[in-house]
């Protein structure tokens, strides 16, 4: 952290001599550091997951949904400050809604994406403000068909075949990257997703987790729905029996 | 003076105002469209314009035509034109931001909007036809409150209140580029025939998947009163 104490850290509108914005790269700290979530884009549809830390036993299971949808057709889920995700949902919804109103059809993921990371660098250009303080998955399938993007605290914004945001995202991509992505569908992604989330996740230091999986594929015909939970279940089975497996391998 | 409000006048326009009893029509086949209408404006029985084109270009592959209910037309020409100037503005904007062609159900939406918004204030019905790579040839007749239908074959104006028994009679599904032509061709020389305000030449449009350009075209001799002989001197430009 070289940059503390130079002084180029102190507002968004200004950049460090050599080009840089720190307040922006903070930014992207802040979401690195959140518990993971993981999208998937299939031959049929999409899968989102995110990964909750049991805060408190307290908490009601199942409670506190973190995957939201923008659209019918559209899911997000952020890592990082959550109120800055719930934020960004909002605006996503009001895009998404009054693009239906001008045009009456639903807003292709692509023009979707672009409003949301406008309206996030914005948040990038001006003194008084401070950027978002999360990594997000938007996915959907609209008429060209699936598709999954990523955007940063900066607005920069890239589609995917498959991401992960949060902590253990370089893990969680190295098993994507094995994933055969050119052919796999919802079903066989739901139990990779599991199975990559529970790998990556590590108990002893991060303690309990609850998976939260939605889905878009044949059986939600078209809708961002929850994953229904006896298959949520399945998928969770599977992989920790993968990983006990695996485990004795070693 | 008492005369004036006792009497039934005759003269419905105000002075000087123009009107465009019309037909109009757009009907889609398998791979386009095809749109065609009359080309008489009328003053009072005075014909101001025997050659006018009511078929306005709104995007690449779009076009569209104003109707009315029965001699109900009296709606003028000039908001017409702005409402079809907007939707222009709205579908090169989204040709821009989108980086491709406005579907021809957005463009129809985009009418339809400012007519339900506007219903107060307009008092004609448009028919949107044209053609894209999602849904090929489609036809969107927007009435008078601002719904919003699509439907095979539309026929609007004064004129068409003559034909909807030809139309049914004669449309059917699956009709190749040329029956569909044909068809519009023999409808609106009918139309023609029986309507005083509709009159002059019919103009047609064209377009579809394997057609490169718009095809254009304007009758010679339409007003026959048999479909059989009405499309005699056609020239394609």
């Amino acid at each position: 952290m070289s940059s503390i104490g130079t002084g180029y850290d102190l507002s968004v509108s200004t950049y460090s001599p050599d080009g840089r914005l720190f307040q922006v790269e903070y930014a992207a700290k802040a979401a690195e550091n959140a518990g993971l979530a993981i999208g998937l884009k299939c031959t049929d549809g999409i899968v989102l997951a995110v990964e909750k830390i049991v805060q408190s036993k307290l908490l009601v299971k199942g409670a506190n949904r973190r995957i939201m949808s923008l659209d019918n057709h559209v899911g997000m889920v952020s890592s990082g400050l959550l109120a800055d995700g719930r934020h960004l949902a909002k605006r996503a919804r009001e895009e998404a809604q009054s693009y239906r109103d001008q045009y009456g059809a639903p807003m292709t993921l692509k023009a979707l994406i672009e409003r949301v990371a406008m309206y996030e660098h914005a948040y990038t250009c001006y003194g008084s403000v401070r950027p978002f303080g999360i990594s997000t998955i938007m996915a959907g399938v609209d008429k060209t068909g699936p598709q999954l993007y990523v955007v940063e605290p900066s607005g920069s914004y890239y589609g995917y075949r498959a991401s992960a945001v949060g902590k253990g995202k370089q893990l969680a991509k190295t098993e994507l990257e094995k994933l055969d992505l050119s052919s796999i569908t919802v079903k066989q992604g739901v139990m990779e997703v599991a199975r990559i989330a529970h790998l990556v996740h590590d108990d002893n230091k991060d303690g309990n987790f609850e998976l939260e999986m939605t889905w878009i594929g044949p059986e939600t015909k078209g809708f961002h729905e929850h994953v229904p939970s006896q298959l949520l279940q399945e998928a969770e089975d599977a992989a920790k029996r993968a990983l006990e497996e695996a485990m004795e391998e070693d | 003076m008492a005369d004036m409000i006792n009497t039934v006048n005759m003269e419905r326009l105000k002075k000087g105002e123009v009107n465009l009893g019309t037909s109009i029509m757009a009907v889609a086949f398998e791979g386009g469209v095809v749109l065609g209408a009359d080309s008489r404006t009328t003053t009072g029985s005075y014909i101001a314009n025997r050659v006018t084109d009511k078929l306005t270009h709104i995007h690449d592959r779009v076009y569209c035509c104003r109707s009315g209910s029965a001699a109900d037309t009296q709606f003028p020409f000039e908001i017409y034109q702005a409402v079809a100037d907007i939707v222009h503005y709205h579908a090169q904007f989204y040709a821009a931001q989108h980086d491709s062609r406005p579907p021809v159900h957005t463009i129809a939406s985009l009418f339809q909007s400012l007519c339900y918004e506007n219903k107060d204030r307009l008092s004609a019905g448009i028919i949107v036809a044209g053609w894209d790579e999602e849904q090929g040839g489609q036809v969107y007749n927007i009435p008078l409150g601002g719904g919003i239908f699509r439907q095979p074959w539309s026929i609007g104006g004064s004129g068409s209140t003559y034909v909807y028994g030809y139309c049914d009679a004669t449309y059917q599904e699956g009709m190749s580029e040329d029956e569909t032509v044909n068809f519009v061709r023999n409808t609106l020389s009918l139309a023609m025939a029986r309507d005083g305000s509709s009159g002059g030449c019919i103009r047609m449009f064209w377009e579809g998947a394997e057609l490169i350009e718009t095809k254009r075209a304007v009758s010679g001799k339409p007003e026959m009163a048999l479909p059989a002989t009405a499309g005699e001197g056609m020239v394609v430009q």
